[in-house]
């Protein structure tokens, strides 16, 4: 495959993994391309071994972008994980360079720590993850700040990038009226809101790493919790949409 | 003619052309299942009757009843009901329901076996008539030469049709219905009259005499449906009776012949013609049509034979393969899909999930969405369904063709097959490198050679492998050759071939199995370092294999390309065999489950698969070879050509249910972009499974707690609880792909 011309620059950076057949992050079946690296730090995270730089394997744009042209047949698009594919700002530009040239719909994973208006507006569709809706609470969760993710979310607003909104569900944490009522209202425009239940079957890499887990103790919200939530969200949006 | 009130003429009422009045009369649906209705209190009766015989039949060991006194065909019983109040359409094998019958004239050794299987002995009288009288098993018994009795006694050749039916013939049982056995007997008499102007060669005497006998059984075929009060010497004049006179046509080809496959066609979009008009007429209601195809569907699972258990080690499950195929694209771009391609999937729900008829869906990109996702949702709620690629065989059947048994297609009427089961081609790697020597007994079956030993070298081992694949080719048509003539001869299918055009254009079979353990063997010696183990005799019994090698199953065009390179050459020597009358050679990478019988009797090969252990199921990647996931396994199969392998080219595929997405809504689109995206990369065959495998774990040890728990094995389906212990053993070996 010649996705590059032999006198253009290979872009190189580090991948985490590669799953062919992703059902959970955007539309249809997906490839989906974890990157390596994140500078938040929640104390949730399921992908913990995702998190330092420089982490995982080093491939260049090019061979990532023809992986994933590997499955096309089966897949209706390419979404960039991770870490922060955004941390990754100049290699993430370029694959979904590579995949827009190919008429391959991208989907961009983000919890918007970097602010990246190249990125946003080469992807398909961001799916932005807000941790918590409460300035305060979110740096207490992610241990960053805030104003790049509502940053991101103001350019995709204005740009009418499509984006979905993403948070998870942690009981005592996130599941909260003031929280929900907060992320309706942040989430006007977006195709889709996604409440994602917390869970803790990231635990085990934690301990695999020697870290102690921040959240030991905190139960994974079930189902009855998540019907609660999403009915509440549900409400809010709806109120939102009739004013 | 009232019967054929309010259709539109065309071609089909000046000659026999079934596809015509369907092409000209149907009409395609593009909607979705919401006008589906639920079964009649009377067929939900009817059905925990049946239900209720089958599982007493599983409690008697697998076979209910067995008459030992008669032989059967179409006349030798007087008609049986399950409950005649409540059936609508009628007809069994014997006067019973699930009562057995004799048929000895594939072989009397196989007839007298399976009664004795199943503790029955079989009659005086039967063993008195066949006394004197050849079989078909007998013919072919006294042609074969020493070297096909060798190969086929160390299993290179298995599973060949010389003790049993061929079956993997589909009479056209829609001529029944369209035409009446008066008009189909005045055509076969047109034609036995042009057969008497020219010389009264070989063929020409044969073929007399076949028409003849296809006369005498069209007429037999009328007595036995009058004997259930219907007249079929005219044509079909309802939908209940379109549905029943097709249904009189393939009853009694099962009562005339003991095939192993005995499919039913392409009948659904046909039968909807006839639905369609009594809709509009006011004569029945969507509650009725429904009934009408539950009804059919019941008849057809009821379908049973009377088999030996080393067959059932070969065809594991007790199956029929009463292959309906559904769907497809017209060649006019208009979808052959119908409202009765929906009502006949939908009795996997009205009557619950089974492994009989083998519904087939002929899949195409174009197929209407709506289609496609009540298909997947079939398949997510019941893995009772198999999917073929109508983009690749339309072109060369036409569309009108139908799959017998798993993966065979043809022209429904106008072609048949000489069924040849399969060669062993691992096997035959492993004869190679011994100098033509048996690696199990050490027995010289092949011709001779010096044997390879030592560090095998790549180059070494294919030129010497396609030498004796040569040779096997010779024998294997030459096999098949006395087999088939010996079958037209003392066991010819008369009835089945009456619905067939008297020209009719003959396939000859071939099937190879073990594709993926020589792609894996010839990549372990290419890629990585083998070396053999022989006995005191010189015999190579092991290989030493060490360093990683690229291996079938991960999308490695290195590694791919040889079961591509292998396949084709295969298909390219068969080729130079003359056939018997002329047949066309075609080739299927199928086992349907002799993958394990095969495993038994095949050495430790050199790809590090141990001696005895199970080949995978027909064209698949060896178990646990597949690292890189799903998709990546069905790119590797979706390589081999079906330009070669014109018989079919079988790929079972499991999947955990989150694998498709979280909800039913999503699990149903994500299937459909696997199965299009599958045949979009040329891929012919997909059985699909969907199931925890935990599932599958806990029936193997308590089959009894999931009596009706159906999954698709190889080109058709099981109930999991009847197969055996070792055929259920290798299905949970099966890769279930589960990356999420």
């Amino acid at each position: 495959m010649t996705l590059k011309q032999a006198t253009e620059k290979e872009v190189y950076g580090y991948v985490h993994s590669f799953e062919p057949v992703g059902t959970h992050d955007g539309p249809g079946l997906r490839s989906v391309v974890f990157l390596s690296g994140c500078p938040m730090r929640c104390k949730y995270c399921h992908n913990p071994d995702a998190l330092s730089f420089g982490g995982g394997e080093r491939k260049s744009a090019s061979q990532v972008a023809e992986r994933c042209l590997k499955d096309r047949a089966f897949t209706s698009g390419v979404t960039l994980s991770g870490g922060e594919p955004l941390a990754q700002g100049e290699f993430t530009r370029e694959i979904l360079r590579l995949l827009r040239k190919k008429r391959v719909h991208t989907a961009l994973d983000t919890a918007g720590s970097v602010y990246d208006e190249a990125a946003l507006e080469l992807a398909g569709l961001v799916i932005l993850d807000i941790k918590h809706t409460d300035e305060r609470e979110f740096e207490k969760l992610c241990g960053y700040k805030m104003d790049n993710t509502l940053k991101t979310l103001q350019f995709l607003k204005r740009k009418k990038i499509p984006f979905w909104i993403r948070q998870v569900i942690v009981p005592n944490i996130t599941d909260g009226s003031e929280n929900l009522k907060a992320l309706a209202s942040l989430s006007s425009g977006a195709e889709k809101v996604e409440l994602l239940p917390y869970h803790t079957m990231g635990v085990h890499k934690w301990e695999k790493l020697n870290m102690p887990y921040p959240l030991a103790g905190v139960k994974a919200a079930d189902g009855e919790l998540m019907q609660k939530c999403n009915a509440e969200l549900k409400e809010y949006i709806n109120g939102i949409e009739r004013a | 003619m009232n019967e054929w009130r309010n259709f539109k003429e065309g071609s089909w009422t000046e000659q026999i052309d079934v596809r015509d009045f369907i092409q000209k009369n149907y009409t395609p649906y593009e909607g979705d299942e919401s006008f589906l209705a639920d079964a009649t209190p009377r067929t939900k009766a009817l059905n925990d009757k049946i239900e209720d015989l089958f599982r007493q039949e599983r409690e008697k060991g697998g076979v209910l009843d067995v008459d030992t006194e008669r032989v059967s065909s179409l006349l030798s019983y007087a008609p049986g009901y399950v409950d005649k109040d409540n059936e609508i359409i009628f007809g069994l094998q014997t006067d019973a329901p699930l009562k057995r019958t004799v048929n000895p004239f594939g072989g009397m050794r196989m007839a007298k076996q399976a009664c004795e299987a199943y503790g029955y002995t079989l009659g005086d009288k039967i063993k008195a008539n066949f006394e004197y009288k050849t079989t078909h098993n007998d013919g072919v018994f006294r042609v074969y030469t020493d070297e096909m009795r060798a190969l086929r006694k160390y299993g290179i050749l298995t599973g060949l049709p010389d003790a049993y039916g061929r079956g993997r013939i589909i009479g056209d049982y829609r001529r029944v219905a369209l035409y009446g056995t008066d008009r189909l007997i005045a055509e076969k008499k047109k034609d036995f009259q042009a057969l008497a102007v020219g010389d009264m060669t070989e063929d020409v005497i044969r073929l007399r005499e076949d028409v003849f006998r296809q006369i005498d059984f069209l007429g037999k075929l009328a007595q036995m449906a009058a004997a259930y009060g219907d007249d079929i010497t005219k044509p079909a004049s309802s939908a209940r009776e379109a549905a029943q006179w097709v249904y009189y046509g393939y009853l009694g080809a099962i009562k005339e012949q003991n095939g192993a496959a005995m499919s039913i066609g392409r009948t659904s979009t046909f039968i909807d013609i006839y639905i369609e008009r009594d809709l509009k007429e006011g004569a029945i209601t969507e509650s009725q049509a429904q009934e009408i195809m539950d009804q059919l569907v019941m008849k057809l699972r009821l379908g049973k034979q009377l088999r030996t258990p080393e067959y059932n080690e070969l065809f594991a499950g007790d199956p029929t393969w009463v292959t309906e195929s559904i769907g497809g694209m017209g060649q006019d771009k208009r979808p052959l899909v119908t409202k009765n391609s929906f009502r006949i999937l939908h009795t996997l729900y009205t009557l619950g999930t089974s492994p009989e008829p083998n519904l087939t869906v002929l899949w195409s990109k174009k197929l209407p969405e709506n289609f496609k996702t009540y298909c997947a949702k079939v398949s997510v709620q019941t893995s009772s369904i198999q999917y073929e690629n109508d983009d690749v065989m339309r072109p060369l059947y036409g569309d009108d063709y139908g799959i017998a048994c798993c993966v065979s297609a043809m022209k429904i009427g106008k072609q048949m097959q000489f069924f040849g089961a399969r060669c062993n081609l691992a096997k035959l790697l492993l004869l190679s490198i011994n100098g033509g020597r048996d690696e199990v007994s050490g027995v010289q079956i092949g011709p001779k050679s010096e044997p390879m030993t030592g560090k095998l070298d790549y180059d070494a081992v294919l030129k010497r492998y396609l030498e004796y694949m040569q040779w096997l080719s010779r024998t294997y048509v030459n096999t098949m050759n006395i087999i088939h003539y010996m079958h037209d001869k003392y066991a010819y299918e008369k009835l089945q071939m009456a619905l067939h055009d008297t020209n009719v254009e003959r396939l000859m079979a071939f099937g190879a199995a073990g594709i993926s353990v020589v792609a894996d063997s010839l990549s372990a010696i290419k890629y990585g370092k083998v070396t053999t183990v022989t006995d005191d005799t010189g015999l190579v019994v092991d290989y030493k294999t060490e360093g990683e090698y690229p291996k079938y199953g991960n999308d490695d065009d290195r590694v791919d390309s040889i079961a591509e390179l292998v396949v084709n050459e295969f298909s390219r020597m068969l080729k130079k065999t003359k056939t018997y009358r002329g047949a066309k050679h075609t080739l299927s990478l199928l086992t349907i489950t002799s993958n394990v019988v095969y495993g038994k009797k095949t050495g430790a090969t050199p790809c590090g698969r141990k001696a005895g252990e199970p080949f995978a199921p027909g064209a698949n990647p060896l178990h646990n070879r597949e690292h890189s996931g799903a998709l990546a396994s069905l790119s590797s199969v979706s390589k081999l050509s079906y330009k070669s392998c014109r018989d079919g080219i079988s790929n079972t595929f499991g999947m955990v249910p989150n694998m498709l997405g979280n909800t039913l809504e999503d699990r149903k689109h994500n299937l459909v972009s696997i199965i299009d995206g599958y045949f979009k990369k040329g891929g012919h065959h997909l059985n699909v499974n969907v199931y925890d495998k935990s599932v599958l774990l806990d029936a193997h040890e308590h089959p009894e707690k999931y009596p009706n728990l159906t999954i698709r094995v190889s080109g058709y389906a099981v109930r999991f609880g009847v197969l055996s212990r070792k055929h259920r053993e290798e299905v949970l070996k099966r890769t279930f792909f589960e990356q999420v």
